[in-house]
């Protein structure tokens, strides 16, 4: 008897320690959507955004990222910067996610194809935002800890698959949206023809842990393509301009 | 009373040398080249903990030199391969670095234990000096001696072996110097420690050796890749080479591609140096259809206004510009490789694969220095091109910023020049790199060299194609005509790719490509201003963009300290990128030196002040620490500009390396046998005359050197090794010569100081060693030669007042 009242004591521990330590979660993870919405009206004129639309920050502020981090980085998950997730791949600094997938403009319903799954937060941050996401991993072992993250999350609305990304996801073709956030020395061609003409693809630019610059392809409705370079932040190459 | 362990002590200097430039080459393949300074700094570390350790323990050591010095040896030899070993497993990540203040914790440890060899090979050398002082001459002899024969061992052995391998070779070195040294009755021991030397290189097996690169290296991360393997793996001093295929998820490698191709490159290999890359070898089967990629690069710019032209590919690495080139008929291509194990790669080991590129009869294969080639060169070409040789996220990350680079000056332009046929161009590709400045860099050295070479209106002679990625600046002899300007505009209109520049203004056209502002067009304007507003804008502009010259020969260092504070401050928007990792990594594993090596300077003077210098007071100790600080620092500083300046003689990097060191150290090896015969008796400033030497004969080469290089440039490689050893030796006989002078002196006068003032002076000459780079990017390896004689020439001084007084203070 004693050892059931033992083990319902201890369940009834963990259960508080782990709720405790969501609602810390919770709060730090508030702070971080806050602190997100104030760095971008700073960085305005650069991004193009005054601000970021407010679902993409309310899905922010929903979206578990200590689930997609490893322990050790747990502490971590709600500052605004990258982590390393293990096999030399890393988890964007928030403010940055936020951003891309502000430029993405997409809208409930809308299908959007990763490239490169990574952790599986920018996949379940846009999942939270109720779009239907296709995510492919290159990275075998990635791709499976990631798919079983997110199915515990989102049963619906992101499908994961390890393998090559060079050539889309055919059978979901065309998307809404596209995100590459492998990095590549250029954009697949399949990748363009499989943009809806209206769609938008985000590619950003840098070597680990230091994304530069967010590039944003935009298919016309004609079909033509364009692009634009975005410097995340405020810096003024040049002093004392007249 | 025991003999003096002479070729014991060449052996250690040997091994010891011949670790730091191996942990160098070990922390370019597990880390990044910068982190090859931490190696220089270990030594210096090392070498402050023997003098301090050698002065703690005091004299009670002198009972047991012989066994001491021996197990001192040992252990060196035991735990080079082991420090190395230990450290790979601390799981420090130098790209988090500014990110994650555990980083610090872990590379500082990761540096006390590489350093623990250093410690050991230095503290056999204090106990000889301490021994046997008056026979200082001779153990300085052979220390410089050995660590001669250690560069030629380190870079040779590289050659022919792994690295890690080599680094059991030199561990042997070590074993065989304690086995040689090693006391009676005992000699049995030093029987098994020679034996052990032998054996050690070849018994080890390599699962026990194996490097654990970074994981975000690119290597790392293409391995990660399902199918992938490696094919070939090949090593040199220049770097490792491995080549990697993947038939399930081939490489595809098309830098830019405009974001209208339709088509994708075919399958290729992907080769990494020292784990960075990829580069591509490009599978070619005589058909051109499948290489259409080729014309929808920006690297693609100017072959629109060429016809069958004579092409120089300049660092022509796995081939595909040398492709490129063919793909657009060229008549000749000429491909200069530095590295003969990337040029093998193509040349031979998948020659098949890559269509007999460099066997086909339109392409001629030089293994050279880029420089040289085209300074020795007889040919004149329509087209040089500078292909893009590194990484979008090496070059953002700023991981080359402490590399010389003798391809991109304002010297170097104006060879070019002079090799191109009439309106010939220069092509220089880049990455797009935002806010923007290698390219705007090299737009101010094309700029710089076309006014020096007469030119009124040089933005004329400019052009800049940009796509989404990268771009492609053209220099062209003459001022760009409209019609070539209206083909570059066809050209990028038919790619969507933006012309940026061309022929002095700006194109106009609605972007393909929008930028939150004209950066380019801006910069450009800029440079079409006279030479006193280019200056002002180089002045102005927060990331360093004057043009590098063969005296500040860095292209990739864009750091300024006075963008630190602001981009410090954008470090929550992802502002971080701004900074180039290279040069705070450098200036912080320097800090940490001199930390450490600081406090272990001091340490002594303070545990054993009673002891060691009790007698003496506080200013004649600090003339002490003058004298052989300065010689430490003024040594390295002279040899390390010295070293840069014959990268361009020699021209090849190896090949200056292997020579300046070797001759360096032989000649000051002599000088310091010959300096006994300087300190007799009554002599009051035996240094003053190996000083004018120095400092006369420095002054002469700084005068005299643009000249001598240009006059050898088109000379022989062994005439130019010649003339480089012929350089060297009187000066470095010269500079020889001092150090054992001062610690004659002190082994007359008070023995116990000697340890300290040797580690004292190693331990300023290591340091010396990376501050040599962070100053030659202030002021230039011209500047730094200055530095170095006017610390030499203060020395005499602090000699001088020792006598002074009839005391040694």
């Amino acid at each position: 008897m004693w050892a059931r009242w033992l083990a319902a004591c201890l369940l009834l521990l963990v259960s508080a320690g782990l709720m405790a330590g969501e609602q810390e979660f919770a709060v730090e993870r508030i702070k971080l959507v806050r602190d997100i919405a104030q760095l971008t009206r700073a960085s305005a004129a650069e991004t193009g955004r005054p601000e970021i639309n407010p679902a993409v920050l309310a899905a922010m502020a929903r979206t578990p990222r200590h689930r997609f981090v490893p322990i050790d980085q747990q502490h971590y998950a709600y500052h605004n910067r990258p982590l390393p997730i293990g096999y030399g791949q890393t988890i964007s600094q928030p403010f940055l996610v936020a951003l891309m997938t502000d430029l993405l403009e997409v809208k409930p319903g809308d299908r959007v194809l990763e490239l490169g799954t990574g952790s599986g937060y920018q996949a379940a941050l846009l999942a939270e935002m109720g779009m239907q996401v296709y995510s492919m991993e290159i990275v075998g072992p990635l791709a499976t800890r990631a798919s079983q993250t997110l199915a515990a999350l989102y049963p619906r609305g992101v499908e994961v698959r390890h393998g090559d990304g060079y050539y889309g996801w055919e059978a979901h073709a065309p998307f809404d949206a596209i995100i590459v956030t492998a990095a590549a020395s250029h954009v697949p061609p399949p990748l363009v023809r499989q943009l809806k003409p209206g769609g938008r693809m985000v590619i950003p630019l840098g070597a680990s842990f230091l994304i530069q610059q967010l590039v944003l392809v935009e298919k016309a409705a004609d079909g033509r393509i364009s692009s634009r370079e975005i410097v995340p932040v405020r810096f003024v190459p040049l002093t004392g301009e007249h | 009373m025991p003999t003096l362990p002479l070729l014991s002590i060449a052996l250690i200097s040997c091994a010891a040398l011949g670790l730091e430039i191996l942990l160098m080459r070990l922390f370019s393949i597990v880390q990044w080249h910068h982190f090859a300074y931490l190696a220089v700094s270990l030594a210096m570390l090392g070498y402050g903990a023997a003098g301090t350790a050698r002065v703690v323990l005091g004299a009670r050591l002198h009972a047991h030199f012989s066994q001491i010095f021996a197990v001192s040896a040992l252990l060196f030899g035991l735990t080079a391969p082991a420090a190395f070993l230990v450290a790979q497993q601390v799981p420090f990540n130098a790209l988090e670095i500014l990110w994650d203040a555990r980083q610090w914790l872990w590379l500082t440890l990761q540096y006390l234990v590489l350093f623990v060899p250093f410690f050991f090979a230095a503290f056999c050398l204090c106990l000889a000096f301490s021994h046997f002082g008056s026979q200082a001459h001779r153990i300085y002899g052979a220390d410089l001696w050995g660590a001669a024969a250690g560069s030629l061992l380190a870079l040779g052995l590289l050659f022919i072996l792994p690295p890690q391998r080599v680094l059991l070779v030199i561990a042997g070195f070590a074993l065989a110097a304690a086995g040689l040294a090693w006391p009676p009755p005992r000699h049995q021991v030093g029987y098994v420690l020679l034996l052990a030397a032998m054996a050690l290189p070849w018994v080890i097996p390599d699962t026990l050796l194996a490097l654990h690169p970074s994981q975000y290296k690119s290597l790392s991360q293409t391995l990660l890749v399902t199918g992938a393997k490696v094919k070939t793996e090949k090593y040199s001093p220049l770097g490792q080479v491995t080549v990697v295929e993947n038939p399930r998820v081939p490489l595809r490698y098309a830098p830019g591609l405009s974001l209208t191709a339709t088509r994708e490159p075919p399958p290729q290999l992907g080769v990494f140096v020292d784990g960075e890359g990829p580069a591509a070898i490009t599978r070619f089967d005589g058909a051109w259809e499948p290489l259409t990629f080729l014309g929808q690069m920006p690297s693609a710019m100017p072959y629109q206004l060429l016809q069958r032209p004579s092409v120089l590919v300049l660092g022509a690495g796995t081939g595909m510009d040398v492709l490129q080139a063919l793909y657009y008929e060229a008549a000749v291509v000429d491909a200069v490789e530095l590295d003969a194990n990337v040029a093998a790669l193509v040349a031979q080991d998948n020659a098949s694969f890559a269509g007999q590129l460099y066997q086909l009869p339109q392409v001629r294969l030089h293994v050279a220095e880029a420089r040289s080639f085209v300074a020795t060169s007889s040919a004149r070409y329509d087209l040089m091109v500078l292909p893009l040789a590194d990484t979008f996220g090496t070059a953002s990350a700023g991981l080359h910023g402490l590399a010389a680079d003798y391809l991109h000056t304002v010297e170097a332009f104006r060879i070019y020049f002079c090799q191109l046929k009439p309106g010939g161009m220069l092509a220089l590709n880049r990455w797009v790199q935002l806010p923007p400045r290698d390219l705007i860099k090299l737009a101010a050295t094309a700029v710089e060299a076309l006014v020096l070479e007469g030119v009124t209106q040089p933005a004329r002679h400019l052009a800049l194609l940009r796509g989404w990625q990268s771009a492609t600046l053209l220099v062209k002899q003459t001022p760009f005509m409209p019609r070539e300007v209206a083909a570059l505009h066809d050209f990028a209109e038919s790619q969507a790719f933006d012309l940026e520049w061309a022929g002095g203004r700006v194109a106009g056209a609605m972007p393909h490509h929008r930028l939150d502002r004209p950066y380019f067009q801006e910069a450009f304007a800029a440079l079409s201003g006279t030479a006193h507003e280019r200056a002002d804008f180089y002045r102005r502009y927060k990331f360093h963009i004057a043009p590098p010259t063969d005296d500040r020969p860095y292209l990739y260092h864009f750091f300024t300290w006075r963008a630190l504070p602001e981009i410090m401050q954008l470090k929550e928007r992802g502002g971080l990128s701004l900074v180039e990792m290279g040069y705070p990594v450098l200036v912080a594993t320097w800090l940490l030196a001199m930390l450490f090596g600081t406090l272990l300077i001091l340490l002594p003077l303070w545990a054993a002040r009673r002891r060691a210098m009790g007698t003496r007071t506080a200013s004649q100790r600090r003339r002490v620490f003058a004298y052989f600080s300065l010689l430490g620092m003024a040594f390295m500083l002279l040899e390390m500009a010295f070293l840069q300046k014959f990268v361009l003689l020699l021209g090849h990097p190896l090949y200056a390396a292997a020579a300046v060191l070797t001759t360096f150290l032989l000649f000051a090896g002599m000088g310091s046998r010959f300096s006994v015969r300087l300190s007799v008796k009554g002599r009051r400033s035996p240094t003053l005359w190996p000083v004018v030497g120095i400092v006369s004969l420095g002054v002469g080469y700084l005068t005299l050197q643009p000249l001598m290089l240009e006059a050898a440039m088109g000379w022989p490689m062994l005439q130019r090794l010649a003339l480089g050893i012929i350089l060297i030796a009187p000066l470095a006989f010269c500079m020889g010569m001092p150090f054992p002078l001062g610690m004659a002196r002190l082994a007359g006068e008070d023995i116990e100081m000697l340890p300290w003032a040797y580690g004292v002076n190693a331990c300023f000459s290591v340091m010396s060693a990376s501050m040599a780079t962070l100053l030659a990017m202030e002021i230039g390896f011209s500047g730094v030669v200055l530095l170095a004689l006017g610390l030499y020439l203060a020395t005499p001084f602090f000699y001088r007042t020792q006598s002074a007084d009839g005391r040694y203070s």
